[in-house]
């Protein structure tokens, strides 16, 4: 991270008294046991508490405090329910921490344009338990969406089982109130479908943060599907499992979901929740279909029929809807289920095209030797996205080491193979210096240029995602002579 | 006024780069289908970009295509299609507007000017389906963005930034999408006879039931044509039966197939009756004002919906200030797609921005070309800095 600046550390309680004047009473935090909590997020391997905490209840106290922070040269984390799973929330020593959490409102629904409109703290679940009566939800559904923000959901673009069918968070959010580092509160696109100008709404979704702050989101909602069932389905081999998965989408079906798990992790999934999954299968599909009746029976017919051709030893559909709750509840848990067959475990998310699969998990097998370190793979299957569990021992000196280093080579790996460090975690402080695995300098410097865009100081968030700190100024010089790069030619996906 | 049709990376960075050392501007075309949307510049070079065309990988089950931002949409269309998938955003040909024959735009232009027709209501824009990019910005400087893969959040989404930037930012040389299955089994529900308004309400019903509908528009009735809402469905044949009884127990309607139904979605792919000639209009709005817009506009010519309500095609000869203002009012923008040279010279063709978002906009835009190379003044000059 950037060296702390002392002297801002040293006008803490200037800073402390500032912040109150702009929000009084309990919203500014200065006490250092009441600092704790907020020392890190969902990436609990780095830990930081930072200088001061604010909690603002409205826009205009959050631009105020950016603007007196920019006039005053401070730095700004800003964070919404601390979930991250990449350190994108990971506080400063010398940064204000701007926490998003009071800002807790459902401001408007509208059905007859299916839109929600909300404050960034509410949490995802919520948006969903605010129009469930009327048959409405809203899709994108990652794991912690119980406890994540939408405001958090926008800054990592968050993903979910069901992004498969329904699309990432950046699609479908329709717009957004926008304050930047400089305090100036800005409306981003709106509630028709395509923007005014340059499409910077889709820039800001996935910024991680570090373009500026959240303060109004407008959602898409979708009426709720009439049913879901799932099927449950075994293979002998990953090969088998991976062909199952190709044929499912060539043949034009989209699933609402479909996982993967392989061997050690559908054993601890079933140790811990058991729900009958099959023990003695190398891979097992979770694939879920949903639409009205009709649609379900079909595609589940049509999907049970690929399996079999593709080798399946196990196929199990679901018949009524605890049956699919049961199917998921074991890949749900997988996460808890992993912790509790090891003292500890280091989630990755690369994402590799889906035809690399067999080859991948052959690779990190031997990594997985090569390190001593096991390893559980729990795959969002239809899009490419490996969440494998590197499971070590944070009390065996050496290990949480080892357990990076393994991530590490598994993330180059999934680069190398023709894919990318994250799928849906961000880049954060965790994958921030494996960057220019996947990038040149150049092309880093032209998504830096965006940043200096929004926040030429890189004063929000700094430290995230971008491996070096350019100034604005260095980076806003021409470094190419004739435009002639050494070869310009050579591809580099 | 030079043409400059590089077709490698190195011969278009030096090209960009030189332009930018000179002062010259470089107005991106690929197959020139709407080189008359924005201002004439008349003194601007052409960088041509049909150099970089071609399937450079695609391999059908992985859903991902990567071709040269060159290629014509055409071509890519028919290999899509032999092999059951399409892109699902629904691009189309905007030559027809002009009356041109299609064939002439490529991906590039497509992306360039963020097109999307009637299935971007329901399977997203052009913006949901560019998954990265190759090219050579303002700077003169090739570079990477995106990727290959469907799900990825690595850095800053700049393929978002590039769709409908109309070449202000990147000249694009090699383009990643997402494309989807072909649906094995469509259908279209007409409901005739309803005023713009009532449509408005019965396609926000169709799109809140659980029907799905793929696509929603409205043709308004003319002379021996009653005006028609269409509501598309798509898929396998259950579901969409199924999905057609959803929607016949809310409005009953007449269920057209195959060509019948076609031939509504293709008056939207071609914007007939929108004529070749006269000012026209692309108004994107929230649905609910676009029947009090098109209303306070009274167009005298036709016009179609589409994007159920959410989309208004307009011919409109009026004071384009009052379009822009009734535009704004209902929560939208408004594109001046077509119109003479002389209209075009003095009104910009897209929707001038508020204050603070035109100077952030400006910024980005001098992040990728702080020489100017590709503001030609036909987007509008871009404000001064600071």
């Amino acid at each position: 991270m950037p060296a702390p600046d002392l002297a801002v550390i040293a006008r803490r309680g200037d800073i402390a008294r500032a912040l109150r004047a702009i929000v009084p009473g309990e919203g500014v935090i200065d006490d250092p046991d009441a600092l704790r909590p907020y020392e890190s997020d969902g990436l609990t391997a780095y830990r930081q508490p930072p200088m001061l905490v604010v909690l603002p209840q409205t826009t205009e106290q959050v631009a105020r405090i950016l603007a007196w922070c920019h006039a005053q040269g401070v730095k700004v984390v800003p964070r919404g329910s601390g979930t991250s799973l990449s350190g994108g929330a990971l506080p400063l020593a010398d940064a204000v921490l701007l926490g998003l959490s009071r800002l807790n409102r459902v401001l408007e629904v509208d059905y007859d344009e299916r839109i929600v409109v909300a404050q960034p703290g509410v949490t995802n679940l919520a948006i969903t338990r605010a129009v469930e009566e009327r048959g409405f939800y809203y899709a994108p559904d990652p794991s912690s969406q119980i406890a994540c923000s939408i405001g958090g959901n926008v800054a990592e673009n968050s993903g979910g089982v069901h992004c498969l069918k329904y699309g990432l968070t950046t699609n479908n959010v329709l717009g957004v109130e926008f304050v930047t580092m400089a305090g100036e509160v800005l409306r981003i696109g709106g509630r028709s479908l395509d923007p005014a100008g340059l499409d910077l709404l889709g820039v800001i979704v996935g910024s991680e943060g570090l373009l500026g702050v959240v303060t109004e989101v407008t959602l898409r909602i979708l009426p709720a599907p009439e049913m879901a069932r799932a099927l449950l389905i075994g293979f002998a081999t990953v090969e088998g499992a991976g062909q199952c998965v190709a044929e499912v989408i060539a043949a034009g079906i989209i699933p609402a979901g479909m996982e993967m798990m392989d061997r050690p992790a559908i054993h601890a999934a079933e140790a811990f929740v058991q729900v009958g999954y099959p023990l003695d299968v190398e891979a097992l599909l979770i694939v879920e279909l949903d639409g009205p009746e009709a649609e379900c029976d079909h595609l589940i017919g049509a999907v049970e029929a690929i399996a079999r051709a593709n080798g399946a030893v196990s196929v199990r559909a679901s018949q009524d809807e605890a049956q699919r709750v049961a199917f998921w509840a074991g890949r749900k848990a997988a996460f808890p289920a992993v912790g509790c067959i090891s003292p500890d475990y280091y989630c990755m998310d690369g994402t590799i095209p889906r035809r690399r699969l067999p080859e991948v998990l052959e690779r990190m097998a031997a990594l997985s030797a090569q390190y001593g370190l096991g390893v559980a793979n729990v795959f969002h299957a239809g899009d490419g996205n490996l969440h494998p569990l590197i499971l070590y021992d944070a009390n065996q000196p050496g290990q949480l080491e080892r357990a990076e280093a393994f991530g590490s080579d598994i993330l180059r790996l999934c680069v190398e193979v023709g894919g990318v460090l994250t799928g849906e975690h961000g880049v954060g402080v965790e994958k921030r210096d494996l960057m220019p695995v996947m990038y040149t300098e150049v092309d880093l410097a032209h998504q830096q240029r965006v940043k200096c865009a929004f926040d030429p100081l890189l004063l929000l968030n700094p430290g995230k995602v971008f491996p070096t700190l350019h100034r604005c100024a260095e980076l806003g010089r021409m470094h190419v002579h004739h435009g002639r790069l050494p070869f310009p030619g050579l591809p580099r996906f | 006024m030079t043409v400059f049709g590089p077709d490698t990376t190195g011969d278009l960075v030096a090209v960009v780069a030189d332009a930018g050392a000179a002062g010259r501007r470089l107005d991106l075309r690929g197959g020139g289908s709407k080189r008359a949307v924005g201002a004439p510049v008349p003194d601007a070079d052409i960088l041509d970009m049909t150099g970089f065309s071609g399937v450079v990988d695609y391999d059908p089950a992985e859903l991902v295509l990567t071709v040269g931002a060159g290629t014509p949409l055409a071509q890519i269309e028919t290999l899509l299609a032999e092999n059951g998938q399409m892109l699902a955003f629904d691009p189309f040909d905007h030559g027809p507007i002009w009356g041109a024959a299609v064939g002439a735009a490529t991906i590039g232009g497509i992306i360039a000017a963020g097109v999307g027709g009637s299935r971007r209501l329901s399977a997203g824009g052009v913006r949901d389906h560019l998954l990265g990019f190759t090219g050579g910005s303002g700077r003169g400087e090739f570079f990477v963005a995106g990727a290959k893969v469907v799900k990825n959040v690595t850095g800053y989404d700049l393929s978002k930034l590039v769709c409908g930037s109309w070449g202000r930012l990147v000249a694009l040389c090699e383009v990643t999408l997402k494309v989807m299955p072909c649906p094995q089994f469509v259908l279209t529900l007409a409901l005739p006879g309803q005023s713009l308004e009532a449509a408005v309400a019965s396609m926000s019903a169709a799109l809140g039931s659980q029907a799905g509908v793929a696509a929603a528009a409205y043709l308004p009735g003319a002379e021996r044509a009653e005006a028609i809402t269409a509501l598309r469905l798509e898929g396998f044949e259950p579901s969409v039966r199924a999905r057609l009884a959803i929607l016949q127990k809310l409005f009953g309607g007449e269920v057209l197939r195959d060509a019948a139904g076609g031939a509504i979605w293709e008056r939207l792919r071609t914007l007939s009756p929108s004529g070749e000639t006269g000012a026209l209009w692309r108004i994107s709005i929230p649905a609910k004002g676009c029947a009090g817009l098109v209303a306070a506009l009274k167009p005298r010519g036709p016009y179609l919906v589409d994007w159920a309500g959410g989309l208004v095609w307009l011919n409109y000869e009026g004071p384009p200030d009052a379009l822009r203002q009734a535009a704004e009012a209902a929560g939208g923008h408004a594109l001046l797609l077509r119109a003479g040279e002389a209209t075009r010279a003095v009104v910009p063709a897209l929707h001038p921005q508020p204050q603070p978002l035109a100077l952030l906009e400006a910024r980005v835009r001098r992040a990728f070309d702080p020489a100017g190379v590709f503001e030609t003044g036909r987007f509008g000059r871009i404000p001064p800095a600071n």
